[in-house]
């Protein structure tokens, strides 16, 4: 290795702050992810309190006017996908593992890849900053749709909506360098010996993801600039009264918009990929049919988009074709969940807390996965759009990959990202409150949504259908649902500061697992691997005849 | 782009880190692109009158010389990868020629864009005009930074900064201003006929 012309950083400033250790920046990201994380989750809070007890100051909060509810909607899900989500999945996730994982001392570009957070961080300071603009943050809703959101008057005020699009830009910047890092680093940094199908599943999953998300963010980003140009300018481009399309940009978003929920869905699905063989002591079922799955996958989520379109006015004629294909991408998803439950086949299952979080993650998602359905068929659709059947349906796809995931990754690697290990059961303790109260939270929405109740309305009991006892209760029940699903991570919290500051010290391969990450130090140092590792077979060699022990690293050589 | 890094010796793709990552790049930028034609297609197709009475009309000739100029660059900035490639001295002189006649295609584009306000098309003087600044304005913009990217990769080819061990240290560099120059054309087609 390059160790010699590789020089380690000096001073604290080199170290933690500036540094291109890739280590380093997956923690910058995993810690702003984290921060914002509680942000979102505390938009969440407000959203539920005002729900149920409309009209009334909310502890922490105080008084929710209508304008202002939008704009908590807003930046709720705004945080939750681009700001956390992104962030937390892809780039802490892929920034860590991808070089350690296939064998590189760091990524193929370790001063882009600073750039990249140091760009990230700006887009949170400028989208945190669109809170205390006059007029407020973006009202228009996650996807910023025009005409609301082309004009200050609708979507309150002048800064808000061009701060959130300036922040989403940058973001994008930034995410647009760590993906061409990651395809880069792993496509031409691996160790020798490592084919491309010798890859841990979640190195593949992070690429395809990186993949697809470059090649569906340049027309939200044209959409975008012209959004902008509309609102600075008064260009038109998607004002009806000048001759503009309004639908237009809805394509161009969704262009984006649903590619995105692949690109974050795939690394969720990369981490239980890695957790389930360790944790069942079983090879992986079907590792090249769960790569494959993946790229069809890959290709299918670009020809999905105008499924979130039925109502808004599209040709019938193009709703069919998108209903197609949208249940057919159900297909190489569901080979992927299927090859991870045979995974789990006569193995030998310990329920660690990352397995159960991994478990859990399927079980949730089966329930997302299957009610996507309903809404990619127009039939139904036209009733439930724009209902809680929809909010629950897309919390039940994204939770899973986002917290589940995120959190059985945490509980997997964070031995190997601090040192340290993470108190078991606290975490059993975490698994439980998040698993039960994330239920209790989403499925009363499935009931609303069948009620017709629409989403995004600050006040339900303006409309007189429902102004009911019923419709009250499951917005009580989902309100506690909330706030225990948010008193619950507090076991997670603890648990990571004091496990960083006393956990059990972790050895290097505390789970006896097979890839290339755990046969450095925990944590690794500065370059990664002391000698280059030279691999010799695939990542999920488990209770093989070969060896005496139920694992075989995949640079134990033969 | 790290000189200083050594070649993991594992297997790898038959091309460098920095030639990798461009044509990612170029990828998503060619996505870029593909949104803001098919935005132009949309909108063009949804307007009866293309391009409005009263608002004036493209000039073709003189911008086809400019489309002229920027394919020329296109061939001398293939020219400098060849000679570097060859290790033969002259690479940073076709650099120089490249940068004039980019800047030379950005200058006119400027005063065709003076011509075109006085003449009354704005952003908001119609569709057409909007769109003709947008598309014509994100390629200007490439433009702009592929010549600065240049003009920094002229600057170390001068110092000697790729002498060693950098194998085809201009196939970056050429990728993009090629993309640039490849996409001129299609907009050309579009948004002048």
């Amino acid at each position: 290795m390059a160790h010699s012309a590789h020089h380690p950083p000096v001073g604290f400033l080199g170290r933690y702050v500036f540094s291109t250790d890739h280590k380093v920046i997956a923690k910058q990201y995993l810690f702003t992810g984290i921060f914002m994380a509680l942000v979102g989750g505390f938009l969440a809070y407000v959203i539920r309190m005002q729900l149920t007890f409309p009209g009334e100051s909310i502890p922490g909060y105080g008084h929710v006017s209508f304008v202002h509810y939008n704009a908590v909607v807003t930046l709720h899900g705004t945080i939750m996908i681009f700001w956390v989500a992104m962030p937390v999945l892809l780039a802490a996730l892929a920034n860590f593992l991808i070089p350690l994982m296939i064998g590189a001392e760091d990524m193929a570009f370790p001063r882009l890849n600073m750039l990249s957070y140091w760009i990230f961080l700006l887009s949170t300071v400028v989208l945190l900053s669109s809170f205390f603009v006059p007029g407020g943050a973006a009202a228009g809703g996650w996807t910023s749709y025009p005409p609301l959101s082309g004009s200050a008057a609708f979507s309150g005020g002048q800064w808000g909506v061009s701060l959130w699009i300036l922040a989403v830009a940058l973001e994008f910047a930034a995410f647009l360098m760590g993906g061409i890092n990651f395809i880069t680093t792993a496509f031409n940094m691996r160790a020798p010996g490592m084919k491309l199908f010798d890859m841990p599943i979640m190195v593949w999953l992070q690429v395809v993801a990186a993949i697809v998300f470059m090649l569906s963010v340049g027309p939200l980003i044209a959409g975008a600039v012209m959004l902008l140009l509309d609102r600075l300018v008064g260009t038109g481009f998607f004002d009806p009264a000048a001759g503009g399309d309004p639908l237009l940009f809805q394509h161009l978003f969704w262009f984006f918009g649903h590619p995105e929920v692949y690109v974050v869905l795939l690394p969720g699905f990369g981490v239980i990929g890695e957790i389930l063989p360790v944790f069942s002591r079983k090879p992986i079922f079907g590792y090249r049919m769960i790569i494959y799955a993946t790229f069809v996958t890959g290709v299918m989520s670009f020809i999905v988009w105008a499924h979130h379109q039925f109502i808004a006015g599209i040709d019938p004629r193009l709703a069919t074709p998108f209903s197609i294909t949208t249940i057919l991408i159900s297909v190489p998803i569901a080979i992927m969940v299927f090859s991870y439950m045979a995974t789990l086949w006569r193995g030998s299952i310990e329920f660690k807390t990352p397995m159960l979080f991994a478990l859990g993650a399927l079980a949730v998602f089966l329930l997302g996965g299957v009610t996507g359905i309903h809404n990619g068929t127009p039939a139904a659709d036209i009733f439930l759009h724009d209902t809680y059947f929809v909010v629950a349906h897309f919390h039940y796809a994204l939770i899973p990959p986002v917290f589940f995931a995120f959190f059985a990754a945490m509980y997997y690697w964070f031995p190997k990202m601090f040192g340290r290990m993470l108190n078991e059961r606290l975490g059993v303790a975490h698994f439980v409150f998040t698993f039960f109260f994330m239920n209790l939270t989403f499925l009363p929405m499935f009931l609303l949504g069948f009620m017709g109740h629409q989403r995004r309305i600050a006040d339900p009991r303006v409309f007189d259908t429902l102004r009911n006892a019923q419709v009250e209760n499951l917005h009580w029940l989902a309100t506690i649902g909330a706030i225990g699903l948010l008193l619950g991570q507090i076991p997670f919290l603890v648990n990571l500061v004091m496990s960083l500051i006393r956990g059990e010290r972790a050895e290097a391969n505390p789970w006896r697992a097979n890839t290339l990450e755990w046969t450095v130090p925990s944590p690794p140092g500065h370059g990664n691997f002391e000698r280059q590792p030279v691999v010799y077979r695939g990542p999920y060699e488990y209770s093989s005849p070969e060896s005496s022990e139920d694992f075989l690293p995949q640079n134990a050589a033969p | 782009m790290e000189s200083s890094r050594a070649v993991t010796s594992g297997p790898s793709l038959p091309v460098s880190n920095g030639a990798f990552a461009m044509a990612l790049f170029i990828a998503s930028e060619a996505m870029f692109f593909t949104g803001l034609i098919s935005a132009f297609v949309v909108l063009r197709a949804q307007t009866l009158d293309w391009p409005p009475a009263g608002q004036p009309r493209l000039p073709v000739v003189a911008t086809g010389f400019s489309t002229f100029l920027l394919l020329l660059s296109g061939w001398s900035m293939f020219r400098a990868r060849l000679m570097s490639r060859q290790g033969r001295g002259h690479s940073a002189k076709w650099l120089t020629l490249t940068a004039v006649l980019g800047a030379s295609f950005l200058l006119l584009q400027g005063a065709e864009w003076t011509r075109m306000i006085q003449f009354g098309l704005t952003t908001t003087s119609s569709l057409y005009g909007g769109t003709f600044y947008v598309l014509v304005g994100a390629h200007g913009l490439h433009v702009v930074a592929a010549l600065a990217a240049l003009l920094i990769v002229r600057a170390r080819v001068v110092r000697g900064g790729y002498s060693e061990g950098r194998e085809d240290a201009l196939l970056p560099m050429t990728m993009y201003w090629l993309f640039v120059v490849a996409v001129w054309p299609v907009l050309y087609a579009l948004v002048y006929f």
